[in-house]
């Protein structure tokens, strides 16, 4: 019993201590913006919000559309975008931060002979137009095409940067990362992409254009596979003080370690 | 009205062990409320969720549409090729699952020696409690790439694999269903049977089979239950592409449609969703009020 109330006088104490806290420094970010980008803005958000106890982030996946409207017309502090914004979002008052870039490997089975695809062809293979391996110089095998599902940011991501959204014909459309590898593993003539930073030992991952993918290449942008995690902030109005503490973190070197962890690969050294 | 008039009027104070049964069985309503009240919460939250999506959509294009592209540029949300997927490939667990179950239930009711039937019923045993997360990963790793080989097709995630899934997967229902409800049967009506001469294939298949009649529909049942709200082995075998259903096409079902896009849905597409789990819900619904006039048929003749 003794230990009872003692548990209970510690919990009031902490719950004491935490709202006193909170009413006196109370403030809350808000983002809003691509799904793409939730596992980065969450981790962010987590280590930030244990770090400084009485700031609130908050998020809302709604999409990269969405979210640079929403911060250009000041619904919310930082809008999250996983494309560069467009000369036109930019004239009407942006101001884009580059904070991660995503890389996405295309893999094939280890047995495929094909190592090196232009994007052009592996736009082909996606969106049905190739059908043959023989085409792009591999054995005379069906082409399969195995992706993720509707929603997916990886999805996304991938059949923006080739140019195949809505068109690509897919044999197999997996929930996970680890589901795409592994029927890519099992099938000679799949051909599937995957986040960079997860286990790709089971497969053989693709040169594209002559460049293999690696941190360093996605920084310099000799992969052409990857697409700019973007903070979009008003360029007139400065952030508020909150916000841009945030923001300061984000892009900080301290950051970069939660970045990489979430899977995408930080531009801060 | 205080304690003591209340205990005196109901004859409790006479009767103090009317009480204590009176007091359990308000308890057992109390446990037994918790199902009715799970039922009538999630009825009521489907309907509330999924309603709406179908009005929106129009309940003619979102049936019958054949088309999903649920996040395209202009979205589709036709369910046609889900719910056919879905009858054809619970349709095929059944053609498959159910006669060797039934068979095999005959088997052993009736025919095998008591060593067989004691190991092939703690075989049966272990199948019945193999996670559905189990069924998938064997069926991806071995029937995947089987079908591949043995049927030259590109890709073995199709309709067939989840059918053969799906059959395995009910078999221990039906089996052990349909084997106790054989083993009801009275044995004076094989006693007579065989005393008129018959000869026990005879005996088991005219007069034990007719009898069970009602326990081997409830264990299509259930059979049909288990095939059609199965979702995580078949997400793993048939593809989830959104294909009108075809043997060597990936499909996807009601059950993986819902399951597939979930975690990362937003806005209509999700109400699309819950409103595919109404649907699937009606379904469910549906065939157990068919198969349950079936079975109250059956018992009247």
């Amino acid at each position: 019993m003794k230990k009872f109330i003692a548990i209970m006088l510690v919990a009031l104490a902490a719950v004491s201590a935490f709202a006193s806290g909170s009413s006196e420094q109370s403030a809350t970010v808000a983002t809003d913006g691509s799904t793409s980008m939730e596992k980065v803005i969450l981790s962010l958000a987590e280590q930030y919000m244990i770090d400084n106890p009485g700031v609130n982030v908050t998020y809302n996946p709604t999409g990269s559309g969405t979210g640079i409207t929403a911060a250009l017309e000041g619904r919310c502090d930082i809008g999250l975008s996983s494309r560069a914004l467009k000369d036109s979002e930019i004239e009407s008052g942006l101001k884009q931060t580059i904070v991660a870039l995503d890389g996405i490997a295309i893999i094939v089975n280890a047995d495929n002979p094909v190592s090196d695809l232009s994007i052009d062809q592996i736009a082909g293979l996606f969106n049905g137009s190739i059908k043959n391996w023989n085409e792009v110089g591999g054995a005379d095998a069906p082409v399969v095409a195995i992706g993720r599902e509707a929603g997916s940011g990886t999805r996304d991501g991938f059949e923006s940067i080739t140019g195949t959204e809505d068109a690509c014909v897919y044999s197999q459309e997996l929930t996970s990362t680890g589901a795409v590898i592994t029927a890519v593993s099992q099938n000679p003539g799949a051909i599937g992409y995957a986040s960079l930073a997860s286990n790709l030992d089971q497969v053989k991952t693709l040169t594209v254009e002559g460049v293999q993918p690696t941190e360093d290449t996605v920084k310099s942008g000799e992969y052409k596979i990857q697409r700019p995690f973007v903070f979009a902030t008003k360029a007139d109005a400065p952030l508020s003080d909150a916000a841009q503490k945030f923001f300061d973190y984000c892009v900080s070197a301290d950051a970069a370690s939660i970045i990489a962890g979430a899977g995408a690969v930080p531009t801060a050294e | 009205m205080n304690l003591r008039q209340f205990l005196a009027e109901k004859g409790y104070k006479d009767n103090p062990r009317r009480l204590a049964e009176d007091l359990i069985h308000l308890v057992f309503l109390v446990l037994g409320l918790v199902a009715v009240g799970s039922v009538l919460v999630i009825t009521i939250y489907l309907v509330v969720s999924g309603l709406p999506a179908i009005i929106k959509i129009g309940p003619v294009e979102f049936l019958f549409g054949t088309r999903w592209a649920s996040t395209a540029a202009e979205p589709e949300f036709g369910i046609l090729p889900f719910i056919l997927t879905s009858i054809y490939g619970t349709a095929g667990a059944i053609i498959i699952g159910v006669p060797i179950g039934f068979f095999a239930a005959v088997y052993l009711a009736k025919i095998a020696p008591k060593k067989v039937r004691d190991a092939m019923e703690l075989c049966i045993g272990v199948l019945a409690g193999i996670p559905s997360v189990v069924y998938g990963l064997v069926g991806m790793t071995i029937l995947v790439p089987g079908i591949r080989i043995l049927f030259g097709v590109p890709d073995g995630a199709t309709l067939l694999a989840a059918i053969v899934v799906l059959a395995v997967m009910i078999l221990p229902s039906v089996i052990n269903v349909s084997l106790t409800a054989l083993q009801a049967v009275p044995r004076e009506y094989e006693e007579a049977s065989l005393a008129l001469g018959a000869t026990s294939t005879e005996t088991y298949f005219r007069v034990t089979v007719p009898a069970a009649k009602s326990g081997i529909f409830t264990a299509i049942v259930l059979g049909i239950g288990r095939a059609i709200g199965e979702a995580m082995a078949i997400m793993m075998v048939a593809g989830n592409v959104a294909n009108m259903p075809s043997i060597f096409r990936s499909v996807r079902f009601l059950t993986t449609a819902v399951a597939s896009e979930m975690s990362y849905s937003s806005g209509l597409q999700r109400e699309a969703l819950f409103s595919i789990a109404l649907v699937l819900f009606l379904f469910i619904m549906l065939i157990n009020a068919v198969l349950n006039m079936l079975k109250t048929g059956g018992k009247n003749k």
